[in-house]
């Protein structure tokens, strides 16, 4: 199975990399203490680790396009085994009750920081869920996501600092707060296509980070708002271990109210609205339906999840800097996305699973962790583009009749 | 008077360096619509390199023309390489799937090299030798402008000179305009796309690494997180000329320097990236593909 | 069989994952159940000290020399049999300097049931963590954590610092402008991070506050940026007498480079980040002059010397940003763990507060709020390329 041929492809693949790598595998410099280290032993390493990972990388690349190949010549509109399997009543219901006693027993099971990450997943589950809106259904690139999630969390800190709100009556103020910078940035970009709209979505994010680092009189900068307050029960505070139960419990009826309403919002006019913008903006218009109006609500309701996601985001840290809401925090929700599968609602659940409960179990790499973190982004794109858990489009056929 | 020219060289300065990273980014963009997100570690890269390269000749004690060249050079071969290896791990493979899967894979590969570097050698800033030797010449107008500066302007105006002339007056040229337009036609009609796209990367990377060695230079410092920030105002600078056009990079790279330049100058710097990034907004409102861009006329 | 390839592929991730998950279950379980542990064999468990800081990410160089002193200061008490017979186990934990990452860590370190914790190196990752400690009544120390809120607000009694807060470091900085080389037009700059805009802060209200004084201007730069001719320019146009920084030693090495190759002879002075020989080694011949403050006396410190040298050792090159801090912050709480003979809350807090311990930055204890007592401070001159303490 393996050829000559193979062979010495690899063999020029392991020298490609030993070259490549030597400079700075090799030599370590400290222009500091002025020192210079010469490893050998890496080159080696980097030489017998590439010639083995390249007969991988083939053999495993060989096989995703020979399956994305099929899966295109062959009838798209089924759905994988898969998804046929889970759409079955009889392992359907029972995998959901599973899924459901699990979620309910865990944190009686698991420790505080199990329970803390989980919670961080689920936030970012709602998030994503909003992204999803913006990106997987109505197709508008946006990498500034990250700025409502700020307002939403600003929004909460700053209105209880000043006037001492609550986070209950908080929730709803930060949705519409989020709606609203929606909505504000939805204008200017009405016109823009693709990698633009991008761009601008970007500087949107940055520029609400920036305000938020430089007006200090309004927000306090970079030193930030502490002592934010955890959600309480009909004004009785928790404990800390109480209060990590209560909101994990909170973020559960959250997901689950999201993923109503975005499979709702998804079956509805305005859904299909936004998948016929996605596939092709000038058909959608010449079948007349309204860009703009789409455009923005599109952006406006996306926005509201990440709103309330940020007031509970705040309420969960108890402290908020702008160093929180970076662009690479954009990127990351925007991975989630993308990883779990566009417009899918399954994949995205996934993704912010695997996206955000990954790096915390890599946390045994300790240094490495980022490192193999930018890996599997690129080997999930590589062999698996389409996300963990692809969009199947309904289809309909015309059957043929026999006879 | 001397305080606007102060703040105009310097803005050209930074344009400078912007132009040579965003050169990489719109040369991609044109020829696979993938926003390379690694690219800003390309440079990164190639400003390490020069420092291994340049660290280790100080020691073997070479003198000081033949370390500036040396290092460069080598720079220059080994950020082309990686642009090189990139693509072909990250990029070509996904070709054919949707536009962003590339570009998560792009980010991975960001995140991946700026970790490579810093756990391969070290998370300090490392202080970068001044390789430009300081001209006698300049000293009496020294606090005007510096040695360091006048290299930058006239090694980017090189590199635009030179990259222009391959676009338009060398084969390889046509070949990456043709593929740019219209890949499968370009396919068609018997160009090796896979070669031209190689070429662009390795084009646009080296590039980047002479960004790299020059700004290493001038500042004196470098820190595998450098690429970030720079890749970022590049990649910006880069929409703001119209991403795609190569002569709208350079001009939106000198006009976003200058831009933030003299409003730190004249306002503050602390809002100065606001300002710019609502520059750059305003520009799109008015010119929706950028200044130099074209906008694609879809044909329904 | 092919066909079932790709559904397999789901299946199989989803197999993974709720294996991790499984995973994760017995090895908290094991960790739970370490309570109903027998009480004589408590004598040899080991005493859990936690680090948390930034390792990774852009803020890694701040919080990777903190470890190593954690880890050095350790290696030789374990080697001189721990604190009273028990070994001190390290248990590393990465922030990032974020503060929702921070919170993670700190849950992390509270369910591996660290004793006390070294740590974290940003405030506000810091500020976000404290609250959990606090609840699980942990005493925390940190090398670098310098917003004064954290100890003058007395929110955190479980809080300690082994740092000069920004305010008093941000005085001493404007008496040493205004008392001692008497100059009047000063502009402030700093980095738009939480340490250095912290400290200019208060730097500017000082010098507005003191009619001796004029604030000329008040700027913040961006870490990171590919230039900053035009802030230098503008500190030249204010005709400033002096630039007082607030930040680390990458920026400020930039901008003294810069201000310097302009023939400009205004005077930096900074803060407990620059007073780094990194500073001196990457600004080199520009650096001369420059003023920063630090904790006193260190130099000849023997302590320090022997902080040095292993570093060196371990290390192969020379330490960096709060290495020292850190080096004695872990001291101080071992020192507290060993006089107090025991790993509960009140009595290491009451041991920190009564017993002095020797530590590169000076002997020390700690006040009601948590500041170190006996770290003086003052001012230092970079002359003939080291730094040198002013008197």
């Amino acid at each position: 199975m393996i050829t000559f041929d193979e062979i010495k492809k690899s063999f020029m693949v392991c020298l490609w990399f030993m070259f490549l790598t030597f400079p700075i595998m090799v030599i370590r410099v400290n222009t500091v203490s002025n020192v210079i280290e010469w490893r050998w032993e890496r080159l080696f390493i980097v030489g017998i680790g590439s010639f083995i990972l390249s007969f991988i990388w083939r053999f495993a690349l060989k096989k995703t396009q020979g399956d994305t190949k099929k899966a295109e010549s062959e009838q798209s509109g089924h759905a994988s085994f898969g998804q046929r399997v889970l759409k079955e009543p009889k392992i359907y219901i029972p995998a959901i009750t599973i899924f459901a006693v699990f979620a309910i027993l865990f944190p009686f099971i698991f420790s505080m920081y199990q329970i803390n990450i989980m919670t961080t997943a689920l936030i970012y589950v709602v998030i994503a869920l909003g992204l999803n809106i913006v990106v997987g259904l109505a197709g508008l690139l946006d990498l500034g996501y990250v700025a409502f999630y700020a307002v939403g969390a600003y929004t909460y800190a700053l209105l209880n600092y000043h006037f001492g709100i609550n986070f209950w009556l908080v929730l709803p103020i930060g949705a519409a707060m989020g709606a609203l910078f929606g909505i504000i940035l939805g204008f200017p970009v009405l016109r823009l296509r693709g990698d633009y709209l991008a761009i601008v979505t970007l500087g949107f994010g940055e520029i609400i980070r920036l305000i938020m680092e430089n007006w200090n009189e309004f927000s306090f900068g970079p030193s930030g708002i502490a002592n934010i307050p955890k959600p309480g029960f009909f004004g009785v505070q928790f404990s800390l271990q109480s209060s990590a139960v209560y909101l994990y419990f909170l973020m559960i009826v959250m997901t689950i109210i999201t993923v109503f309403v975005v499979t709702r919002l998804e079956n509805s006019r305005i859904g299909r609205a936004w998948i016929a913008l996605r596939e092709d903006e000038i058909a959608c218009q010449a079948m007349g339906i309204d860009i703009r109006k789409t455009k923005l609500t599109a952006f406006a309701l996306g926005a509201t999840w990440a709103g309330m996601g940020g007031v509970i985001f705040a309420a969960k840290t108890t402290f908020i800097n702008p160093a929180s809401f970076t662009f690479w925090e954009s990127v990351i929700i925007l991975c989630v996305v993308v990883l779990g599968g566009m417009g899918s609602i399954m994949g995205v659940i996934l993704g912010a699973m695997t996206l955000i409960l990954l790096p915390e179990y890599l946390r045994v790499f300790s240094e490495y962790r980022l490192l193999i973190f930018g890996a599997v982004l690129v080997l999930m794109m590589v062999f698996r583009p389409g996300g963990i858990v692809s969009n199947v489009r309904r289809k309909y056929k015309f059957q043929e009749h026999e006879g | 008077m001397e305080y606007f020219l102060e703040l105009f060289l310097g803005g050209l300065t930074r344009g400078s360096i912007y132009a040579l990273i965003a050169l990489g980014y719109t040369m991609v963009y044109g020829i696979i619509q993938l926003i390379n997100f690694a690219h800003g570690e390309i440079y990164m890269i190639g400003a390490f390199t020069a420092l291994i390269i340049a660290s280790v000749l100080t020691v073997a004690g070479f003198n000081q023309i033949a370390i500036i060249l040396i290092a460069a050079m080598v720079a220059i071969i080994y950020s082309s390489a990686y642009g090189y290896t990139v693509e072909k791990i990250a990029y070509k493979p996904l070709r054919h799937a949707p536009r962003l899967s590339a570009l998560i894979s792009a980010i991975g590969m960001s995140l991946f090299l700026q970790n490579y570097v810093l756990l391969a050698q070290t998370s300090d800033f490392l202080p970068f030798p001044s390789l430009i030797p300081e001209f006698e010449f300049i000293k009496p107008y020294s606090h005007i402008i510096r040695s360091s500066e006048i290299v930058i302007f006239i090694v980017t105006a090189i590199v635009m000179v030179l990259l222009t002339f391959l676009i338009k007056f060398t084969k390889i040229g046509k070949a990456m305009r043709a593929t740019a337009q219209d890949r499968e036609m370009a396919m068609l009609t018997g160009v090796d796309v896979n070669r031209v796209i190689s070429v662009t990367f390795i084009v646009g990377s080296g590039t980047a690494a002479i960004g790299g060695v020059l700004i290493a230079s001038h500042i004196g410092q470098i820190n595998f997180y450098i690429g970030f920030l720079a890749g970022l105002k590049a990649f910006i600078a880069a929409v703001l000329g119209g991403i795609g056009s190569i002569p709208g990079a350079v001009l939106g790279s000198l006009i976003l320097g200058c831009t933030e330049s003299f409003f730190t100058g004249y306002v503050s710097s602390d809002y100065e990236d606001v300002f710019a990034f609502l520059f750059l907004v305003t520009v799109l409102i008015f010119r929706p593909a950028g200044i130099l861009g074209r906008s694609d006329t879809e044909k329904v | 069989m092919k066909k079932h390839l790709g559904s397999l592929f789901i299946n199989a991730i989803t197999f993974i994952a709720v294996t991790f998950l499984v995973g994760t279950f017995f090895y908290s379980c094991t960790a739970q159940d370490e309570p109903a542990a027998d009480k004589t064999a408590k004598v040899l468990e080991p005493i859990r000290i936690g680090v948390a800081g930034s390792h990774s990410g852009d803020l890694a160089s701040f919080g990777i020399p903190a470890k190593r002193a954690a880890e050095l200061v350790v290696a030789k008490r374990n080697a001189m049999a721990g604190i009273n017979g028990r070994k001190i186990e390290l248990v590393v934990e990465d922030d990032v300097c974020k503060p929702e990452i921070a919170t993670n860590t700190a849950t992390k370190l509270v369910t591996d049931k660290v004793h006390v914790v070294l740590g974290h190196i940003c405030s506000g990752a810091t500020k976000a963590a404290l609250g959990i400690y606090k609840a699980e009544n942990i005493v925390v120390m940190s090398p670098s954590a310098t917003n004064p809120a954290l100890t003058q607000s007395g929110d955190y009694p479980n809080f300690f610092r082994t740092i000069a807060s920004d305010d008093e470091q941000a005085r001493l900085e404007v008496d040493f402008a205004l008392n001692t080389l008497k100059l009047k037009k000063i502009a402030v700059l700093h980095d738009k991070g939480d340490y250095g805009k912290g400290l200019a802060e208060y730097a500017k209200s000082f010098l507005e506050d003191d009619p001796r004084a004029q604030l000329v201007l008040y700027e913040g730069i961006t870490p990171g940026a590919v230039d900053y001719s035009a802030v230098v320019q503008k500190i030249k146009r204010s005709r400033a007498q002096a630039v007082i920084f607030g930040g680390y030693h990458p920026e400020a090495s930039k901008i003294i480079t810069q201000m310097r190759k302009r023939g400009m002879k205004t005077i930096f002075i900074s803060d407990d980040g620059v007073k780094d020989d990194t500073f001196i080694k990457v600004a080199g011949k520009y650096a001369e002059g420059a003023y920063a403050t630090g904790p006193q006396d260190t130099s000849s410190n023997p302590l320090t010397i022997e902080a040095t040298q292993a570093h060196k050792e371990r290390y192969g090159e020379d330490f960096g940003a709060f290495f020292l801090n850190s080096y004695s912050a872990t001291l101080a709480l071992i020192n507290a763990l060993e006089k107090s003979c025991s790993t509960d809350y009140d009595d290491i807090v009451n041991a920190l507060r009564t017993e002095y311990v020797a530590t590169p930055v000076g002997i020390i204890r700690f006040d009601e709020r948590g500041d170190a007592i006996g770290v003086g401070f003052s001012v230092y001159q970079v002359i003939n390329g080291v730094y040198v303490e002013v008197k």
